[in-house]
């Protein structure tokens, strides 16, 4: 408290005493009044990702209207920025920097990419900006990544991984067969996926990885239909997921075992449609159709029907959830300075945005949250647009489906 | 405009000097520092890829493998092997691409014309592939990242590259040098074969020239331009993203180069500074940027084929000065 | 490893398919640079086209038969267009030039069709008629694989009845060995050109409506395949119509192959048997020396 009195004072004084002359001595004081509270958010508005990108552009619009229409934070408008980063990390780390440099943007909230993001993480750790990261991945959260001032909402394969497999050995068979996207998300996934099974007593029948991108799995498929596993699990994301599901369904696999994978995207559900999707297992950071149970997520759900006719995706709910947490970080340190927001997140870690309760952990800044296991609804079993999924259960938030602090790094 | 005139005379006679003034303002000309250094190091990039293309007559279609090892060069350098020296990990960059230079140039200039540019590519395409999945090293689809911006050592004095402009500064210096060494490639009579060739490959052969031994050196000498960006890209952004090696980045050199005027000496910065300040600020309006810059560069390929400053030096009058074309 | 028949005939197989779209795209490819000298970047692009063509008409007119029809039609369509008023204004220029502009038209193109039809790519289903999986004895394979071979070879027999059994097809043949003496002989070849270009691109309209139902139809989809299917054509020999077949289908195995055995270096195989072709043939297996060199 004794440093804002003392900043006001000194404010004051600047003000009134030649503005011009003071700037340079106190920047941050002069910026502090009236200029509005900047979040950067770099995106993958184009590229195979970009339905999920604009899912997320308007979870943070929403949380922006809804700071604003409260008065800001600390009396400053919150202004949210869009960039494209392409799905590239140059690109990423070149908007990130011009968001900060040019646009003074105090915080970065953002990232669908796993490797874009941690381009973007050595850009706002270099200019000791906050970053909250809302990618998928395992590394952003560990060392030598990691800083203090990055922070992870987003789940990680390791969650999701443990989580899903986990339940499909106790609840859909024990004998697998994983196919793989042979990238960096894939094969964390895969190695998750394959260390769960052994400890549930499972037997693994093979995995195969597949070139990312590259959705020809016909040449498989066949090897896999005469293993007979109980399961196939599948780690194939985008436009890639989608192609799977139909070459499975050619070969008629989808009667003969259970499908499942570690995530369902919403997004993906609706292109495919319910007839591809029907029965297929995943898991979910957020659905929809939570609003039912939890308060939070109804005023979610209901804001973004008012504004954008329709409800919001899993993927809105992170970046809706990390510019909430930015003002929430500002409000608890009275300051926007990266050090400080971070310290004042990690003394009062718990908030619940969309989801029910969240929490930081202190050691590595990751989220820790609910999961949910979803199944998609067969052909008229549907409700409306976007009514695509059952809900089959609830995980709830454990440290324990995370690596260890030590596993990652921290002491 | 006749002071005009005296003034691009002047260019043409000394451009190193004028390149070394108009960069040493630049960063005060950008919206944002790290965008002039963006500008910059593209444009040695372009320069290099200009050097095979606009002066030898070699169009190559995977010019990121040489930005490509450039940069994973001074990456692995500096965050694998940990090396402590900033100039040593700098240099280790147009190392291994002068490597990569002299073997993909080898096999690729066993053909010429469409043969060559589509091997180019294929090779490119090779090395992304093997970076993709030799993840340990290069660290895979995830990129290296940690590179750490070592403080400069000179003369004994610590200098923290860390600021902006800082490292403009430091980039400013070393792809002035370059320029430099291209001047005198170019002034050169190795220079002098290398346009022959360009203008009439059998012709030069006839005259006694061995052009297959001129075409791998410049092959060679365009890599470590390209390499040398590579390397600097590596220290600006920290990381070095499998992208680099991509065909992508090796068609958007083909672009800024041909934009700004293929086979003049300042071309290729003009076109990497037209291309890198268009995208950046047209980023923040649209997301069809992509769109507008290839309809841009069919226009130019169509109507404008010798690029923004190729069609200025050849309108200004005094233009042609001392042999080189600026 | 299971080398056993049962194992190695559905990767055969599956590589025949992927071997085919590789025909298609590498025979419009060679076909327009044996004639014409030019290097057709946006090859991938248009393939890409024809996948999205198809789910459109396919909205339309509910027939695949129709759309599957219609669909190259278009795109070999939109290729005369391309060489009437884009192709044609470089000739006489820099041999290079071609190459630069279908490289910026496909950037166009990819954007384009992200413009009209979304960013997230969409579904196309093969027809019910094709649907299910034939029992070939010795392993069940998905009918509509069968049917996209089965197309390509009537395709290919009408083409080489085309190149071999009419005028035109004379010309065409005539134009690749010797452009010069066939003006000579008073023929205009700007119209024979303009018909090359087309069907060159139709046949890409053709292999990426097939892929269609296989794969879905996104806007980078040509992409990695207008790189592969210029590798095939290096292999084949540039200007080389058998080439491009005997290439695409080896390159289709190729890859299918080491799918299963080795499925990191999948991607890499096709340039390293590109390298040690041109090492062993530089012109390709069935290429002319001096053929642009």
């Amino acid at each position: 408290m004794a440093s804002m009195s003392r900043r006001k004072f000194l404010a004051a004084t600047g003000v009134t005493a030649g503005a011009v002359a003071t700037q340079g001595l106190f920047p941050a004081v002069l910026r502090a009044q009236g200029e509005p509270l900047r979040i950067g958010c770099p995106l993958p508005l184009t590229g195979p990702f970009a339905a999920l990108a604009a899912d997320m552009q308007r979870g943070a619009q929403l949380a922006q209207d809804e700071l604003n229409a409260k008065g800001g934070v600390m009396g400053r408008k919150v202004e949210v920025l869009f960039r494209d980063d392409e799905l590239k990390p140059a690109v990423g780390a070149q908007r990130t920097k011009e968001l900060i440099e040019n646009q003074k943007c105090q915080f970065i909230v953002g990232g669908l990419a796993a490797h874009v993001q941690m381009a973007i993480n050595e850009q706002t750790k270099k200019s000791k900006v906050l970053f909250i990261s809302t990618s998928q991945s395992d590394e952003i959260s560990a060392k030598p990544d990691t800083s203090p001032i990055t922070f992870h909402e987003a789940l990680n394969p390791t969650i999701t991984s443990r989580v899903m497999g986990t339940w499909i050995a106790q609840n859909l068979g024990k004998k697998w067969w994983i196919i793989y996207a042979d990238y960096a998300w894939g094969k964390q996934n895969n190695a998750v996926l394959q260390d769960t099974l052994q400890k549930n007593g499972g037997t693994l029948l093979g995995a195969t990885p597949y070139p990312l991108g590259s959705a020809e799995f016909s040449a498989h498929l066949p090897k896999i239909q005469a293993a007979k596993p109980d399961v196939l699990v599948n780690v194939a994301p985008g436009a890639d997921n989608v192609a799977l599901h139909k070459q499975i369904k050619s070969f008629g696999m989808d009667k003969t075992m259970k499908l499942a994978q570690p995530l369902l995207w919403i997004s993906y559900l609706k292109e495919g449609g319910p007839e591809l999707y029907q029965d297929v297992y995943g898991g979910i950071n957020w659905y929809w159709e939570l609003q039912d149970s939890i308060p939070s997520a109804r005023k979610f759900v209901e804001a973004s029907l008012k504004k954008f006719n329709m409800p919001p995706g899993d993927y809105g709910a992170y970046s809706y959830s990390g510019v909430l947490e930015v003002a929430r970080g500002v409000e608890l340190a009275k300051s926007t300075d990266a050090e400080a927001v971070a310290n004042a997140l990690r003394k009062s870690p718990v908030y619940d945005h969309f989801k029910g309760k969240e929490w930081w952990r202190a050691c590595d800044n990751k989220a820790m949250q609910d999961m949910w296991i979803v199944k998609g609804r067969g052909p008229g079993k549907t409700k409306g647009d976007w009514g695509l999924m059952d809900i089959v259960a609830k995980v709830a938030a454990d440290e324990k489906y995370d690596r260890t602090c030590a596993e990652k790094g921290h002491a | 405009m006749a002071s005009l005139g005296a003034l691009s005379s002047l260019v043409g006679r000394h451009p190193v000097a004028a390149f070394g003034v108009f960069f040493a303002l630049f960063p005060f000309l950008m919206p944002y520092k790290a965008l002039a250094s963006q500008v910059l190091i593209f444009g040695l990039f372009a320069l290099g890829f200009n050097l095979l293309y606009g002066y030898t007559g070699l169009l190559s279609f995977g010019h990121a493998a040489y930005y490509g090892l450039g940069a994973y060069g001074t990456g692995i350098a500096l965050a694998k092997l940990k090396i402590g020296s900033l100039w040593l990990g700098l240099a280790a960059g147009p190392l291994l691409a002068v490597l990569g230079g002299v073997a993909i140039g080898f096999f690729c200039l066993r053909r010429r014309g469409i043969y060559f540019a589509m091997l180019t590519l294929a090779f490119a395409q090779l090395l992304y592939f093997v970076a993709f999945h030799l993840s340990d090293v290069t660290g895979g689809d995830d990129g290296l990242r940690g590179i750490p911006l070592l403080p400069l050592n000179l003369f004994g004095w610590k200098i923290d590259l860390e600021g902006s402009l800082a490292f403009y500064y430091f980039s400013f210096a070393l792809v002035w040098l370059a320029v430099a060494g291209l001047k005198r490639i170019l002034d050169s009579p190795f220079g002098a074969v290398l346009q022959a060739i360009r203008e009439n490959g059998d012709r030069a052969s006839a005259c006694g020239y061995d052009v297959n031994r001129v075409k791998h050196l410049s092959f060679v000498f365009s890599a470590f331009f390209a390499g040398l960006a590579g390397g600097l890209d590596a220290l600006r952004l920290a990381v070095v993203p499998v992208e680099s090696l991509y065909w992508v980045t090796s068609g958007q050199v083909v672009i800024m180069t041909l934009l700004g005027g293929a086979g003049t000496f300042f071309g290729p910065f003009v076109g990497a500074g037209t291309y890198l300040v268009l995208g950046d600020r047209l980023a923040a309006f649209t997301e069809r940027w992509p769109l507008v810059i290839g309809l841009i560069f069919m226009a130019f390929v169509l109507f404008l084929p010798k690029g923004i400053w190729g069609t200025l030096v050849a309108k200004l009058p005094g233009g042609n000065a001392a042999g080189v074309k600026p | 490893m299971d080398i056993s028949l049962a194992a190695a005939l559905p990767q055969i197989f599956t590589g025949l398919v992927l071997g085919m779209l590789f025909v298609l795209l590498a025979i419009g490819l060679s076909l327009i640079f044996g004639l014409m000298t030019v290097v057709n970047f946006s090859h991938g692009a248009l393939y890409m086209l024809g996948a999205y063509c198809t789910v459109f008409l396919l909205g339309f007119t509910r027939n695949f038969w129709v759309a599957l029809l219609v669909a190259p039609l278009i795109v070999g369509t939109f290729g005369l267009l391309i060489e009437r008023f884009l192709i044609r204004r470089l000739y006489g220029r820099h041999p290079d030039d071609p190459l630069l502009l279908t490289f910026g038209l496909s950037l166009v193109l990819i954007e384009t069709a992200k413009l009209i039809w979304g960013k997230i790519g969409l579904t196309l289903d093969p027809p019910r008629e094709l649907g299910g999986a034939v029992n070939l004895g010795f392993m069940a394979f998905p009918a509509y694989r069968l049917f996209v071979i089965a197309v390509t070879v009537l395709v290919l027999f009408g083409l080489w009845a085309f190149l071999t059994r009419t005028n035109v097809g004379l010309i065409i043949r005539a134009g690749s060995r010797d452009p010069l003496m066939v003006r000579a002989l008073g023929i205009d070849l700007n119209r024979i050109w303009l018909l090359v270009f087309g069907i060159g691109c139709g046949l890409a309209g053709l292999a990426g409506a097939l892929a269609g139902p296989m794969r879905g139809a996104y806007a980078e989809m040509g992409v990695n395949m207008v790189i592969e299917s210029f590798v095939v054509v290096v292999v084949g020999g540039m200007g080389s119509l058998l080439g491009a077949v005997v290439a695409g289908i080896l390159m289709g195995q190729v890859v299918g192959i080491t799918t299963y055995f080795a499925p990191k270096a999948a991607e890499i195989m096709v340039f390293v048997v590109m390298a040690l072709v041109l090492l062993v043939r530089p012109s390709g297996l069935f290429g002319e020396a001096g053929l642009a060199e």
